[in-house]
């Protein structure tokens, strides 16, 4: 029961934070989303199985391969996160346009 | 395997590279012919039917990272990589590539393209998807002109939450069904419920990625601010890989379900018509090409949703045809902005008298994209009647005949203001002679939209073994899955 609580109270968070104005909330809820994605794919691969893969395995072994497509989701995920926050701060500095905006346009 | 790995090596040289820029140009075109050669390679290998396989390190099939091309695949491949060949001369000739990262970023975003064409499990397709969208984000954010800042967000936040949702997608089809291998999954949607459903989160990533109507508000804000090459190499890859895996999960995954062919047709017809009155409204040419990119999508998906065999070798082929027209009149686009400094319609004119190739270049593809004969555009269009006139559906055939009539009157109206209109005062002064750089490209592609009309043969043979692999896959699978 856990894991569809996890996923539910991030992408909960997420898309709130999404929703609201700001670069700052909109690279965090992306990381909140991230996070919510990842506890789905590992609890696509079954959560009560728990025993380690390796040397033959049982039949409560975990799935390997969800743990893999995680590892590197979460990899593209920070790489796209350290870009966004680079182009934050970016706009900071030229402070060409005030950072609460988001379309371009006037709020 | 070429595809993929020459262009990422390429990248590598390229960065470890001195700065001549010379060297590097070569590296790069060298790189991208070689893939056209492995593509046409492909097709030949394609051509009676078979489907070349590899399994990268030779592991079993579970584990393994499996590449196979059918016609579909291997035509999109070659089509993308003269795309690719023809923005990186132009990017020469208007001096994009003088930026240290052009080169490799562009590489990069190639390779990931043709991965995804060439991939058979959606978990590799998410991660080619992302190879081809890290480089496309910082291309728009280098290339970009004023309000490139809000446009590179609506971008990267658009894309990002596709990415998020594809993978939310494809982690809830491998919970239903135990495997992320098309081949593995071919035809479960029809049987199980609960993977259609979970099939339909990853189609509704792609629709966002494929700028379908309602999903397609962001491209029209953020493709025309970067270059116009930049934006070329965009509409070639990008949108195009979207609306590809939409083809091939709905073939495979699907079955091509009649169930959803209501759906799909009003998406498709949604697009035509939105995407077509909302270049009307606005005022430089590659605003008004962004639009029409929406609305010519919705062209191909109408062959998908009618799914007959000479529906969906029409939609193959308009696609094919498109890729080509759309990147030639972007590059037009490119030689205008070069040439004039801006292409905003209200700032144009007398482009016609001051270079004549180039109104020979946008008025043979702009004719082409209307859909006018003798040209490529008007095979593309009437394939796609024709399988609507079969079906016998009257509002499907009403609102394409309609869609490119409006089409026509757009493409006319970028041309009446800016080829035959007034010279402005202020152009005068600041007009330079496009050199051969930036006039080949689009002209090279004009004419393969204009010799695609009468010599659309071998195309449509092409078209129509890709379309008679996405309706039955059989072969496919069975060759993928190696049993």
């Amino acid at each position: 029961m856990s894991g569809p609580l996890i996923v539910g109270v991030l992408v909960a968070a997420g898309v709130f934070l999404l929703l609201r104005p700001g670069q700052l909330r909109l690279v965090l809820g992306f990381v909140l989303l991230g996070h919510a994605v990842n506890v789905l794919l590992l609890a696509a691969g079954g959560l009560h199985r728990r025993e380690p893969p390796v040397d033959g395995g049982g039949p409560e072994s975990a799935d390997p391969l969800p743990q893999a497509f995680i590892l590197t989701a979460i990899v593209i995920t920070f790489g796209i996160t350290v870009y966004l926050l680079r182009l934050l701060r970016r706009g900071a500095r030229r402070g060409s346009r005030p950072p609460e905006t988001w379309d371009g346009g006037p709020r | 395997m070429v595809p993929v790995v020459g262009p990422l090596l390429a990248a590598a040289v390229l960065l470890t590279l001195p700065d001549r820029l010379v060297l590097r140009r070569v590296v790069a075109l060298l790189a991208t012919a070689a893939v056209i050669a492995v593509g046409v390679v492909l097709l030949v290998a394609t051509s009676d039917g078979a489907v070349p396989v590899l399994r990268v390190g030779g592991w079993p099939p579970v584990v393994t990272i499996t590449l196979a091309a059918d016609p579909l695949s291997a035509l999109l491949v070659t089509v993308s990589a003269m795309v690719v060949l023809a923005c990186l001369v132009a990017a020469a000739g208007t001096g994009d590539d003088c930026q240290r990262a052009f080169l490799p970023l562009t590489m990069v975003l190639s390779a990931g393209a043709y991965g995804a064409y060439l991939t058979t499990d959606l978990f590799n397709l998410f991660v080619l998807v992302e190879v081809m969208l890290v480089p496309s984000y910082v291309l728009l954010a280098l290339s970009g002109g004023p309000g490139r800042a809000g446009a590179g967000r609506v971008y990267i936040a658009t894309s990002l939450l596709g990415s998020t949702i594809l993978l939310a997608g494809v982690g809830l089809l491998y919970g239903v069904t135990g495997t992320v291998g098309l081949a593995d999954l071919a035809g479960t949607a029809r049987e199980v419920p609960a993977a259609a459903a979970a099939g339909g989160v990853v189609l509704l990533a792609f629709a966002l990625k494929g700028a379908l109507v309602p999903l397609h508000d962001w491209l029209p804000r953020a493709y025309p601010v970067a270059s116009p090459v930049v934006v070329a190499l965009f509409s070639g890859l990008l949108t195009k890989v979207g609306l590809y895996a939409i083809i091939r999960i709905y073939a495979v995954l699907y079955g091509g379900d009649p169930a959803y062919h209501p759906l799909l047709v009003a998406v498709a017809l949604a697009s035509m018509v939105i995407g077509v009155l909302g270049a009307i409204g606005v005022g430089s040419m590659r605003k008004v090409l962004a639009f029409h990119m929406v609305s010519q999508i919705g062209y191909v998906l109408l062959g998908l949703a009618l799914f007959t065999a000479a529906s969906l070798a029409a939609a193959i082929f308009y696609l094919a045809q498109y890729v080509l027209v759309k990147a030639a009149l972007f590059l037009c686009a490119a030689v205008v902005g070069a040439t004039r400094g801006t292409d905003r319609l209200s700032r144009l004119g007398g482009l016609a008298a001051s270079s004549p190739l180039l109104a020979l270049a946008f008025g043979v593809a702009a004719l082409s994209l209307a859909g006018l004969p003798p040209f490529g555009g008007f095979l593309a269009k009437f394939l796609v009647l024709r399988a609507a006139n079969e079906v016998g559906d009257w509002l499907v055939l009403t609102v394409a005949v309609l869609v490119s009539l409006v089409t026509l009157l757009s493409m006319l109206k970028i041309w009446g203001v800016a080829f035959w209109g007034e010279v402005p005062r202020a152009a005068r002064e600041r007009t330079a002679r496009p050199g051969l750089a930036l006039l080949g490209p689009p002209l090279a592609l004009g004419a393969c939209a204009l010799l695609l009309g009468p010599l659309g043969g071998p195309l449509l043979q092409v078209a129509d073994d890709a379309a008679a692999g996405l309706l039955e896959p059989a072969g496919y699978v069975r060759a993928v899955s190696g049993r």
